[in-house]
């Protein structure tokens, strides 16, 4: 037997392979987007891999693979469902010619998004099944069950993972490649089922009523749903990578895991709760299934003691176990040390390099107000800029800034947006600013990749998941195209240049402008360390560098005698000579490698 | 040695992730369950990172509870001081001691703990602790990057796991014109502390 130590996305990946799966889809969000990277490079023999242009785009290309009758999987992160969703809906009504499994991985905890939602409710809004895999190997058998489910009942199947499924690793058993087709069969023209006008919807609303009435039946027997028996005093209804904390917790309790998290299995949970003295239902988020089992006329005990916000860890669990009499305190390790109170914090900043700091340095210095977006220059919010007072889904910044112009504020706004938000749904807002004609600068910050979630490419690159060449969608003539009248691209790293386009863009009245700051992602060009550095002679401690905000820029120990603060220098390790620093300082005081030499 | 629950803790960009990666490999390799999580995220942008390691008979939950962390791996002195709060008193610590200055420190924001103070906490906190100087190291060997690999080795050295398992881990995540390198790095690590030159 073949064993691995897999992500859970990993597991998510080899489970496509084995479930024979062909099309793989989806729009890169943490923390699901190695599942789409993993299929590429492993499997992208047997599986067909992209990143499409955002997340409705991708389901729709599923859908249409699943009626063709190819196996097909989406990913996507929690926010992203909410992109999605118009698209799973219809395909709810239609079902599948083949196999159709759509992961989410939600973020409990908020390690990286913006909310904290619980997409279970939208397999209950859907009337859909819910498959939870608890670790990896889990993982990679919901997605095999996922397939025959989806084609056992002719449905969309969903299937969640959180951050701490999805990322961390446990052993896996491998298997063979399942079975596909070399060749799809002629499209089937089953207009009834496959066209949603409202006279044949009408016809499968019922059929969806059944279908779902038929899975709760299936759920009561499922091996997804398993009970272990323990100590009868207690018994705990739980999903997930929570049944693991649980059961390091609650050792002796009886347990009954749910893999299959909708619809629920009404009679196997009456008859549990049956058997045990109390009932407790641990589950991270919602009380998406206590307010169910509540509803089935069961007595049980949730949300008043296990909070809805942040992860459910370990440790939460051992702390409301013990205060409520549950298991003994003398099993909890004290902490040695509760409080480590005043070390100083290590936030994330940009990159040494990064190409969207000129941007931010001049929106800063102009304190303009600045509606943001989804990227690695949402940390143009934080110190030293604090230059980005909205932030709230991808694609919004140009939409904000389209509203704060039409409400009658009276200074202009600025939009900060990247490249493949831009292309994900910034485009549709643009083009509302045109047709709507609002006044209103959109800064486009193009670093040619999707940075933050690992460097994906879209429809701005010369590259696919799949393919080293790809027809590249060039942004400035798409956004004349649009209507935009004044557009310019400069140089990011150009610090002069980026002023000067958006004194030009501020200054423009006659409808919306488009500034677009061109400089590639420091992470994917990789330029070697260079030897710039401060004349310590010459630096006046002006601080003029420092609010570039980069790391490579320390404090000196040498200080201006008049002033008594602190000069600038820099760190060798860390400096890749993108030059902005020097072009910033105003008395001269930085210097490039050539000039140091001269 | 059955179990084992082990910290790894960094900062963005110095490895940390491949050395967790290494260490759950390592465990199964070993012929023990073996789980691992990472917080991931912002935090690779220069951020903290920590990673949870465990080996067992049987490993239910990938996260370990606060004060039941037995080991930790310290890629950096000021990650290593806010990772001791996971730790059981009895726990045994190994350190790096070549320090990154968070954008707060380097800003003039915030003071960088003296090393004084350092020493004194982690030595408090747990009954066991080696510092060495893993940066230098691996400069000595031919290069900065492979600082993990001198913090694996000497980190190898705490447990009777087969030697022969941790090269065989750690040489097969490695780049194959970087073996010699990386095998140099892994046992002078182990050395390090084997010796107690450290």
């Amino acid at each position: 037997m073949r064993k691995a130590l897999l992500s859970g996305n990993e597991a998510i990946a080899r489970g496509a392979y084995e479930a024979g799966i062909q099309v793989a889809t989806g729009y890169p969000g943490t923390p699901s987007s190695e599942i789409l990277r993993e299929i590429a490079a492993q499997y992208g023999a047997e599986i067909y891999a992209e990143w499409s242009t955002n997340e409705k785009v991708s389901m729709d290309a599923a859908a249409g693979a699943a009626y063709s009758g190819r196996r097909t999987l989406v990913t996507t992160k929690q926010v992203g469902m909410n992109v999605l969703a118009d698209a799973l809906l219809y395909t709810v009504y239609t079902g599948v010619e083949a196999g159709l499994v759509v992961v989410t991985s939600d973020d409990p905890g908020m390690f990286s998004s913006q909310n904290e939602q619980d997409n279970r409710w939208y397999a209950r809004l859907a009337k859909i099944p819910m498959l939870e895999p608890q670790d990896s190997q889990e993982a990679k058998d919901y997605i095999i069950a996922g397939i025959e489910l989806s084609e056992r009942f002719d449905t969309p199947v969903l299937f969640r993972t959180g951050m701490r499924v999805s990322h961390s690793k446990t052993v896996v058993e491998l298997g063979d490649r399942g079975a596909s087709p070399e060749d799809v069969p002629p499209f089937v023209r089953n207009q009834q089922k496959y066209v949603c006008t409202a006279m044949w919807a009408k016809l499968r609303h019922p059929i969806v009523e059944q279908r779902i009435r038929d899975l709760a039946e299936y759920a009561e027997t499922s091996p997804l749903n398993r009970i272990v028996w323990g100590d009868r005093s207690l018994g705990i209804i739980t999903s997930g990578v929570t049944a693991t904390y649980v059961r390091e917790v609650f050792p002796n309790a009886s347990v009954l895991t749910l893999g299959m998290t909708y619809p629920l299995p009404e009679n196997k949970i009456r008859d549990f709760a049956s058997q045990v003295e109390r009932v407790l239902v641990i589950e991270e988020l919602d009380p998406f299934l206590e307010e169910q089992i509540r509803a089935f006329g069961i007595e049980v005990t949730g949300k008043e003691l296990f909070p809805p916000c942040d992860e459910l860890l370990p440790d939460t669990l051992q702390a409301i176990g013990v205060e409520n009499g549950m298991i003994s305190a003398d099993k909890t390790v004290q902490p040695v040390n509760k409080e480590m109170a005043g070390l100083p914090p290590r936030t994330p900043v940009l990159c040494a390099g990064c190409p969207h700091r000129s941007t931010y340095y001049w929106l800063a210095k102009m304190k303009m107000p600045v509606a943001g977006d989804i990227g690695c220059y949402n940390l143009g919010c934080l110190p030293p800029f604090n230059a980005q007072h909205t932030m709230g889904c991808m694609g919004a910044s140009i939409g904000v800034l389209h509203g704060m112009s039409i409400a009658g504020m009276p200074e202009r706004g600025v939009a900060t947006i990247g490249d493949s938000t831009f292309f994900h749904s910034g485009i549709p807002a643009l083009a509302n600013m045109v047709h709507n004609q609002s006044v209103g600068v959109t800064i486009i910050m193009d670093n040619g990749t999707t940075a933050m979630t690992g460097h994906q490419d879209h429809p701005g690159t010369d590259w696919t998941l799949h393919s080293k060449t790809a027809p590249r969608v060039p942004i400035e003539p798409l956004v004349r195209a649009l209507g935009v009248k004044q557009v310019r691209t400069v140089d990011a790293f150009d610090v002069a240049a980026v002023k000067a386009g958006l004194d030009e863009a501020l200054a423009y009245d006659d409808g919306p402008a488009v500034l677009i700051t061109e400089g590639p992602c420091v992470q994917v060009t990789r330029p070697p360390l260079t030897d710039y550095a401060v004349d310590s002679d010459t630096c006046i401690a002006c601080g003029t560098c420092f609010r570039l905000g980069c790391p490579a820029i320390i404090k000196s120990t040498e200080v201006n005698e008049k002033t008594g603060k602190r000069k600038a220098a820099i760190d060798p390790n860390q400096c890749v000579g993108c030059d902005m620093c020097r072009q910033v300082c105003p008395v001269s005081a930085i210097h490039g490698p050539e000039e140091a030499a001269q | 040695m059955d179990q084992a629950n082990i910290l790894v803790a960094g900062v963005g960009g110095q490895g940390t992730l491949l050395a967790s990666d290494i260490l759950a490999e390592v465990g199964m390799r070993a012929g023990l369950d073996s789980k691992k999580s990472d917080v991931l995220g912002l935090s690779v942008r220069g951020g903290s990172v920590l990673s949870h390691v465990r080996w067992g008979s049987s490993v239910a939950s990938p996260v370990v509870k606060t004060g039941d962390m037995g080991y930790m791996l310290a890629f950096e002195p000021l990650e290593a001081l806010r990772g001791t709060q996971l730790m059981r008193k009895t726990g045994t610590i190994v350190c790096n001691m070549q320090s990154i200055s968070p954008i707060s420190v380097s800003s003039g924001d915030a003071e960088y703990p003296a090393w004084q103070q350092v020493e004194s906490t982690l030595r408090e906190a747990v009954s066991s602790v080696r510092f060495l100087n893993a940066t230098d190291l691996a400069v000595e060997i031919g290069s900065p990057k492979v600082t993990n690999v001198v913090l694996l080795g000497a980190f190898s050295a705490l447990f009777s796991i087969d030697e022969s398992i941790w090269e065989d881990v750690v040489l097969q995540r490695v780049p194959e014109r970087f073996a010699e390198l990386n095998r140099a790095a892994f046992q002078r690590g182990r050395a390090a502390i084997l010796e107690g030159t450290e």
